[in-house]
């Protein structure tokens, strides 16, 4: 692969789009990682919380005298001592139909009047260790009332439901609608001569990052200045949120750092409530103060993910060309906003309804409902997952309710393939414009790799002898690179959604890198550094990647929604594309030649057609030592650059699953997976291969095993990994993987995006698989709900 | 996920593991598989642990006088790659490799699983098949208990208070026995939904035990009659109904495995 060097001139990449070893691997492989909850600071203290065992009761008293007599005991803190301080806020403000804002009530650092769901936090404990704080938070006592709660988002939008917030009535944050008014999808729907039908629900899942939340806050009384070490996928982003609008405290004062993060997955995105009342509460003590998440607390704490109820119709003319979706979803926001909980089931998902067929009508209609349930906000792919389980469904459903191939439908629906340079862009019905695809590139290799044609043939005999083989597809396109600041302002993002990088020539010629991406967990140490030694010509060892903290990093916006490659690494490129203009000219000067007649290859700085050059090194030092330098050039080699992107970056593919189900018992075993993805160009393909890997894992885990249990009385019942299975590596087979590359247009990198797509497409496959398998036993079955436990599969076999 | 505070003895000796339980509110830890998780949960909150896990008198596997006889500390990993067990008792080579995951089967031992008396273990259902007997050991000296005996109820035994289980004694069976363990684990923890221990002697004579599907493991050589009398388990992996027609298809499994 070559790509442009940045400076017009076709170098050959020696870093870019190898498999590079990741260079972070050596210090959490042996232990080295640095993480929140290492970090011990002078006189530390630690804190526990009482939260509540209720989803829904008055809180009708808290004594905290016996608890604040017991040994090492530095401070309690109710609601009442918080009262006045902000709840945290919402980061996305969505509308009602009507135009008005949605609901927004108070997100308090701890609860005064009730618990509106079990792990609501009502008190604070904080101690010389984590075992006094423990055992003291056990001896708060906290007499309840119970009340009546409502887990299920249909159910809560009801009239007569118990409502969460007294002030918001039926529960319902905002009802929201997107693409062709609903008159004209009503009417193309009423035209079609097959119309399939889906009711499903999308089941909530629990992120379950393998580093627990984590936050250690001190003040320094001298200099009236905190800092807070946490957790976060977005230092900067916390900074401003947790100054600006709860605290209001100002944010040259604060300094946040997330050193090494283990995973997030989305579910350290967000401002959490401890994050705020930590950094309140090492002001008011005088001391630093660590909360570490138990892995119970993680469970009903950590922002969920999905949880729709949705009711979806696809209407497809005679020869199966779709002519209206239409679709309906109740989306569970749990009992508060998230930082990025109201945009999830909106504009994260709306906006994908297109998929990769050309529908020409197109309705998505969302109401948004708190329950007495965990929060919900963005888990890996963040809304993507929720459209694409949605029209991947019923492309498969509606095949075998049409009686044609569903990889035939599916060709004669896609949208035919663009560049987006010679070709426009593909314009949605659904607000966005899709950058480049090829959409039946993908499909037609992933068939390829499967061997369809041989695959029916052994189904076929395989029902013959009593068994169940199934094959799914799913052709998925996501949304990622968030996001044009303007774009996502004018839908209600109350931030901007551009990136930082900052690129610092040092004297010697060895560079350090300040993006305000976060890495945890991706490979940010060596992708970026591999852009950056192609780019200036110079070993991977002279690049250091710094991120996750205010104290060094102008700004940043972190790293979610597939971002930092497309955006934070195009913020790093704009810096060298600065740093090489003006090594042009220190070039120029000591050349002397027009900086105009300068090229830079391989790390020198030529005269054009001549053999006089200058290394990269030298130029380093020229500007540091400016002895012979041009009058009107700054000394120094140091350049920042916020890039806002153009557009977002649209990476697509297709999974295949391919499953067997036990006809005894229901269960279902993965046989083989096929994962095709572009993500437009690849930087470092074991990377992107892992992404995959990982993303494809977590999707396979919705499918089949994963979901969060709650029980009528608002108990997590499975709130444990005794209970709560997260997938292991002997539930899969060997993945089965390939690339196809597809340039984005708009970034210079051509990169799209790799971070959530396994997640997005690799849900909906394997569900098909599974009906696939009983359609080929003669089981008429539409759905079965995720996680396809054995005794689901069983149950959807004996009707 | 903090427990209460607690002592803590590592005990040399079954009889300084004894002495030091009759005072107070003591308990034996062996593998801590069960005990642990339960105290970081505050659901049990010993004052003392009596650490048993280095006495090695409670560890190791051997033969004497036609029976193989395991000692309580052993742990499952031990017991699953142990020679002796593989080729004259392979059913508990077999079923202790199902436990759990590496991790579990490298901690946890079989007389922890059997005191502990989970409905979900797979060692209840085993011993049983077999015709153990469980020897224990208290203030009173040793004694032995039929397996048949041994579990009483949900997470309950014949054990007394503390009595330490210390070996768990198995008659070889004859040549051209045939047996199997058939299990249907729970997803998320591995723990047997339904287990079947079937073993069939040489006079067709065949012994069937269950776990995972009521409140303790039990014998149902007369499996029709048994099935038929249980009242079964019900959770969100698994359903009464579901359990029940799970425990009929590893019966049938576990029967032709063994003809
Ligand atoms: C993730 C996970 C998965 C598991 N999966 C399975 C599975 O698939 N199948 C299965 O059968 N089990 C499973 N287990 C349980 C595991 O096998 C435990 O190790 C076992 O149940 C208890 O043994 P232990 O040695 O750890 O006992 P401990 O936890 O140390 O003790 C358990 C109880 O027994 C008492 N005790 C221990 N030893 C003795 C003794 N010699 N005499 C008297 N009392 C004693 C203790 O005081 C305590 O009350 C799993 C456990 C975990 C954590």
């Amino acid at each position: 692969m070559s790509t442009n060097n940045g400076n017009g001139a076709d170098a050959p990449n020696r870093f870019i789009g190898k498999s590079v070893k990741r260079v972070e691997d050596k210090r959490f492989t042996t232990g080295h990682g640095r993480y929140t909850d290492d970090i011990v600071l002078p006189h530390q203290t630690y804190a526990a919380f009482v939260r509540s065992q209720y989803a829904h009761a008055k809180i009708v008293s808290v004594n905290i005298t016996t608890a604040k007599a017991m040994p090492g005991v530095v401070a309690i803190y109710t609601g009442a001592h918080v009262a006045e301080v902000n709840g945290v806020p919402c980061g996305w403000q969505v509308n009602f139909k009507n135009g008005t804002p949605m609901k927004e009530p108070k997100h308090p650092l701890l609860v005064t009047d009730k618990a509106r769901h079990v792990g609501d936090a009502i008190a604070i404990v904080i101690a010389r260790s984590k075992e006094e704080a423990e055992d003291a938070a056990q001896a708060v006592e906290v007499k309840y009332e119970e009340l009546p709660c409502e887990i299920d988002a249909f159910k809560a939008a009801q009239p007569g439901a118990p409502l969460v917030h007294d002030d918001v009535p039926n529960n319902i944050c905002y009802d929201w609608a997107l693409g062709n008014p609903i008159d004209e999808v009503n009417a193309a729907m009423n035209s079609a001569s097959h119309v399939t039908t889906l009711e499903f629900v999308n089941q909530r899942l629990i992120p379950n990052a393998i580093e627990p939340r984590c936050y250690n806050a001190s003040y320094d009384r001298i200099h009236d200045h905190y800092t807070l070490y946490t957790s976060s996928q977005n230092p900067h982003v916390i900074r401003l949120l947790m100054c600006a609008f709860v605290l209001g405290i100002p944010e040259h004062k604060v300094r946040v750092v997330s050193p090494d993060v283990g995973g997030g997955f989305g579910s350290k995105i967000f401002h959490y409530t401890e994050e705020a009342l930590l950094t309140w509460c090492s002001k008011h003590i005088g001391r630093p103060v660590k909360w570490t998440a138990e892995r119970s607390e993680s469970f009903l704490t950590d922002a969920h993910g999905r949880d729709h109820i949705t009711k979806a119709e696809m209407g497809f003319d005679n020869d199966g060309k779709i002519v209206a979706l239409r679709v309906k979803t109740y989306a569970n926001l749990g009992a508060y906003l998230s930082t990025f909980g109201s945009c999830v089931p909106s504009y994260l998902h709306g906006t994908l309804m297109q998929g990769l067929y050309t529908t020409p009508k197109i309705n998505i209609d969302v109401t948004a409902v708190f329950t007495h349930t965990t929060a919900v906000d963005a888990y890996r792919g963040a809304g993507r997952p929720e459209a694409t389980y949605v029209l991947e469904r019923l492309m498969d459903l509606a095949a075998h309710e049409m009686k044609v191939d569903p990889v035939e439908l599916r060709f004669k629906n896609f949208i035919p393939p663009f560049d987006g340079v010679t070709q426009p862009g593909y314009q949605t019905q659904v607000a966005l414009q899709y950058d480049s695809g090829n959409y039946h590139g993908v499909l037609e290799k992933g068939l390829q790799m499967l061997g369809y044609d041989d695959f029916r043939k052994a189904q076929k005999e395989a029902a013959h002898n009593g068994k169940l083989l199934g094959v799914g597809f799913s052709t998925y396109i996501e949304a990622c690179g968030i996001a044009p600041s303007s774009v996502v302002g004018s839908l209600g993002a109350r931030a901007g959604l551009f990136e930082f990088g900052q690129v610092r020539v040092q004297p010697t010629g060895k560079v350090t890198v300040f993006t305000g991406s976060h890495s945890h967990g991706q490979g940010h140490e060596t992708t970026f550094a591999q852009v950056v030694a192609d780019k200036l010509g110079i070993s991977m060892d002279d690049v250091h990647i710094v991120h996750g903290d205010t104290g060094k990093i102008g700004f940043g916006m972190g790293t979610y929604g597939s971002r930092s490659l497309a955006v934070g690494g195009t913020a790093i490129v704009k810096s060298i594309e600065k740093i090489i203009e003006k090594g042009k000219k220190i070039a120029a000067h000591l050349l002397e030649a027009s900086a105009d007649d300068i090229d830079f290859a391989n790390g020198n700085f030529t005269v054009k057609g001549t053999d006089k050059s200058i290394p990269f090194a030298n130029i380093a030092l020229t500007a540091y030592v400016p002895h012979k330098y041009p009058d009107d050039l700054e000394p120094g080699l140091d350049f920042s650059s916020f890039y806002d992107p153009a557009n977002f970056t649209y990476p697509f593919g297709c999974h295949i699953a391919v499953v067997e189900v036990d006809k005894e018992t229901g269960k279902v075993t993965l046989k083989r997976f096929i994962a095709v993805d572009d993500v437009g160009n690849i930087i470092n393909p074991m990377i992107v291969e892992g992404q995959i890997h990982g993303g494809v894992a977590q999707g396979i885990g919705q499918a089949l095993f994963e979901g969060a249990e709650y029980d009528n009385n608002g108990q997590l019942t499975n709130a444990s990994y005794m209970d709560y299975c997260m997938p292991r590596a002997d539930d899969f087979p060997m993945y089965e993987t390939a690339t196809q590359i597809t340039p984005c247009p708009h970034n210079p990198l051509g990169v799209k995006g790799a971070g959530e797509a396994g997640a997005i497409g690799s849900t909906p496959a394997v569900v098909n698989a599974v009906l696939d398998a009983l359609w080929s036993g003669g089981h008429e079955v539409k759905d079965i709900r995720m996680p396809l436990t054995s005794e689901r599969v069983w149950r959807a076999m004996q009707n | 996920m903090i427990p209460v505070a607690f002592d803590y003895q590592k005990a040399k000796t079954v009889d300084e593991a004894i002495a030091a339980l009759s005072n107070g509110n003591s308990k034996i830890l062996a593998g801590g598989h069960s005990l642990l998780p339960a105290m970081k949960l505050r659901m049990s909150q010993p004052s003392k642990l009596v650490d048993i896990s280095s006495i090695s008198a409670l560890k190791g596997i051997k033969e004497e006088d036609g029976e193989i006889v395991i000692g309580a500390a052993t742990t499952h990993a031990d017991i699953a790659s142990e020679k002796l067990i593989k080729n004259k008792l392979s059913i508990f080579a077999e079923g202790a490799s199902m436990i759990g995951d590496v991790q579990v089967r490298n901690h946890g031992t079989i007389g922890g699983s059997l005191a502990h008396a989970d409905p979900a273990g797979d060692w209840p259902a085993l011993v049983l098949a077999v015709d153990a007997t469980i020897e224990a050991q208290g203030k009173n000296g040793k004694r032995r208990i039929k397996a048949t005996e041994f579990f009483t109820g949900l997470f309950s035994t014949a054990l007394q208070e503390n009595e330490i289980i210390i070996a768990i004694r198995v008659p070889i069976p004859p040549e051209g026995t045939k047996a199997t363990y058939q299990k249907f684990s729970q997803p998320a923890s591995r723990f047997a939904i339904v287990g079947c221990a079937v073993v069939r002697f040489p006079d067709g004579k065949t012994n069937i035990a269950f776990t995972g599907i009521s409140d303790n493991a039990f014998r149902a050589d007369n499996a029709e009659a048994a099935l038929s009398a249980v009242i079964f388990l019900s959770d969100h992996y698994a359903s009464a109904e579901y359990r029940k027609h799970l425990a009929k298809v590893y019966l049938k499994k576990a029967l032709q495995a063994v003809v």
